[in-house]
């Protein structure tokens, strides 16, 4: 187990190696030179060999990328040229802030999903099957934006219940410590903003929540379906134990593995391709930041953020890859 | 006389299917006595593995209707609520099933799966108790390394020890009745003997009655006591071993012994009865073995025969035994 963990994080590198070939032939597929671009149409061909020199430009293409994976490996992905900071110091808020909201929809989407997958199994072919599988179906297809838009008119501009933007009350800002504000709340023993966090979590995580939810329930489902069938729970119920109790014990971990992959690939979408969602919601996210680098041609942080969310992804891949073996005893990794 | 632990009277099992109420058990009674090792015969979808999942109370209760008597020491558990039936399973009726390698849930080690067992009708003791039974319970149905052992996955064993795992599961409440449920079908030859001779000596040192139900008549020739010959969904012959296997009255049994392959005689083509079970839904008036019956005659087409006792020993379902006194043998 420890020598494959091993051997899948060494697999990574050469993932990392493919995007950060592509992210850095990014800027060079652009036509002309990236110094003139970065600096204007106006600027003044000094200035434009200086930033050419400075950015290593003059130099062959090869020896650019050896430089640019050398400054990879010691962390640095470079400086933001909108704001002239470095990317590593200034992106971690915003991931923070993503992954907070990811991790909120997913608790979501994989409570309300996997319970009404099971609730659907158990009464199949019911109208309350029906209902579910109709109601899973409508999720999937929603378009979030929309669906953002019309929470934002219902819950907060007409019941006035829960804030529209942002991640806490501007009046009484949370005082970052590892960014993560669910976290630094209780930390700070702030319950009261402990509280605030959630309601501005409501309403983007439930948004974001809809289509893996949806899935989840379809997936669960039919998984339980197959498991609830099966010899083994037959077995479990001649010993006398209750169906609550064979659902999820027996049923559950079994009919797992298909839905921890859905959970797994949905993850991955929520933490790298939430910039609708975000946008909308005012969210100071990576899908933001991102956002906002390429309204601005700022492409060292496009850059950087398509690498770190390619980074996610494998990672989160490699979570559940792990978790397989945890769950099955017959999964063995050599 | 004794009292039966199990007395199942008139079970009438149905399923509701798209094309109406399908009767899938048709008034089936028998008797088990403490201690007593009966089998129920028949071909494959007659009804016996339904009879056994009814008895436990296991048909999918939203799908059918379970009628009749099932009496446990005089309770009837075809009335019994989910919670009381609960508690019967297992601890007081446990089941084993025709698949080892299956029946064992893959996720958890045998030792979570046996302690499990005996901590849902025990729950006062304590997991090393639990533990310490788990082990001497496999120790008993023969399995070597049974400490090692209760730390293993299913995966990990064959199918003989699978099922010994089973059968030690089912035996470790103590039950009074075991149904076995086909258990050596999915076994080799060799296995299954084992298995047979397991089932024996728990059966002797135990108390514990057995419904063996099987297709088998090797099988019932070795353990049983008595034999119910089940034929679409009805009790067509009863009686002890011997008089069955000396004397078999009806000719559905008949035609089950005969094609018995027999190791003395050389014979060219194994016997085998003509057609198939009728399909439930489908099922001809009158006597139900009558199609494929070489004896039928007009009566056997139009009326149905009922349970006619021949012995003490012995009850046939056929018209042929209609003007036969009941002789004592």
């Amino acid at each position: 187990m420890f020598a494959y963990t091993i051997r899948r994080l060494s697999m990574l590198i050469p993932v990392l190696l493919g995007m950060a070939l592509i992210v850095f032939s990014l800027i060079h597929a652009i036509p002309g030179n990236p110094a003139q671009i970065l600096l204007g149409q106006q600027a003044s061909p000094e200035a434009v060999a200086a930033l050419t020199k400075e950015m290593g430009l003059d130099q062959p293409l090869y020896i650019q990328f050896v430089e640019y994976l050398k400054s990879l490996v010691t962390g640095d992905l470079g400086d933001s040229l909108r704001t002239r900071s470095p990317i590593t110091e200034e992106v971690w808020p915003y991931l923070a802030a993503t992954i907070e909201l990811a991790l909120f929809a997913m608790v979501i989407a994989v409570f309300i999903g996997v319970n009404a997958g099971i609730l659907s199994a158990w009464f199949q072919n019911s109208w309350f099957d029906y209902l579910l599988m109709v109601a899973a179906l409508i999720g999937v297809s929603m378009p979030i934006f929309w669906l953002g838009l019309m929470e934002q008119y219902i819950f907060s501009i007409k019941l006035d219940l829960l804030p529209t933007t942002g991640r806490d009350n501007i009046r009484d800002p949370v005082t970052a410590i590892t960014h993560l504000y669910l976290l630094d709340t209780l930390m700070q023993g702030r319950f009261d903003q402990f509280i605030e966090v959630i309601r501005h979590l409501i309403l983007p995580g439930v948004a974001l929540a809809t289509i893996p939810m949806a899935i989840i329930a379809r997936i669960t489902r039919s998984s339980m379906l197959e498991v609830m069938r099966s010899d083994y729970i037959r077995t479990a119920r001649a010993k006398g134990m209750g169906m609550l109790k064979v659902v999820y014990k027996h049923s559950l971990r079994n009919a797992f593995i298909p839905i921890l992959t859905i959970i797994g690939l949905q993850m991955g979408l929520l933490l790298g391709g939430a910039i609708l969602t975000e946008t909308i919601f005012g969210w100071p996210g990576i899908g933001n930041y991102i956002y906002g680098a390429i309204q601005f041609r700022d492409y060292p942080v496009i850059q950087s953020g398509i690498l770190i969310v390619a980074a996610i992804f494998v990672c989160i891949n490699l979570i559940v890859d792990l978790l397989y073996a945890a769950i099955d005893p017959r999964i063995k990794y050599r | 006389m004794v009292t039966p632990v199990l007395d199942v009277k008139k079970l009438k099992t149905s399923f509701f299917t798209d094309d109406g109420l399908l009767t899938v058990v048709n008034e089936v009674s028998f008797h088990i006595n403490a201690g007593e090792v009966l089998g129920i015969v028949g071909e494959s979808g007659c009804g016996k593995s339904v009879t056994s999942l009814s008895v436990m109370g296991l048909v999918p209760a939203l799908t059918s209707k379970v009628e009749g008597e099932i009496l446990y020491k005089g309770e009837n558990l075809a009335q019994a609520s989910e919670k009381r039936m609960r508690q019967v399973r297992g601890n007081e009726i446990a089941m084993i099933f025709q698949e080892p390698m299956t029946s064992l849930n893959p996720l958890f080690t045998i030792g979570s799966q046996l302690m499990e067992a005996i901590r849902l009708h025990n729950k006062k003791l304590s997991k090393k108790e639990a533990k310490q039974q788990a082990v001497t319970m496999l120790k008993k149905v023969g399995l070597p390394r049974a400490d090692e052992l209760i730390n293993e996955y299913p995966h990990q064993l064959s199918g003989g020890m699978r099922q010994r795992v089973m059968i030690a599961m089912a035996m470790i409440c103590n039950p009074q009745i075991l149904i076995a449920d086909e258990p050596t079908t999915a076994l080799d030859v060799t296995i299954q003997a084992q298995i047979l001779e397991l089932m024996k000596k728990l059966n002797e040192e135990t108390d514990t009655a057995i419904l063996m139900i099987t297709h088998d008549l090797g099988v019932v020739a070795e353990i049983c006591q008595r034999v119910v010959v089940m034929y679409a969904g009805k009790v067509v012959e009863e009686g002890t071993v011997e008089s069955i296997f000396k004397k078999p009255s009806h000719p559905y049994t008949k035609g089950l012994i005969q094609s018995v392959p027999d190791m003395r005689q050389k014979k060219e083509r194994l016997f085998s009865i003509p057609g198939n079970v009728p399909k439930p839904g489908s099922l001809p008036i009158g006597c139900q073995f009558a199609p494929r019956c070489s004896y039928a005659h007009e009566k056997c087409l139009k009326e149905t025969p009922y349970l006619k006792a021949l012995s003490i020993e012995q009850k046939v379902r056929c018209w042929l035994y209609e003007d036969e006194k009941e002789s004592i043998v």
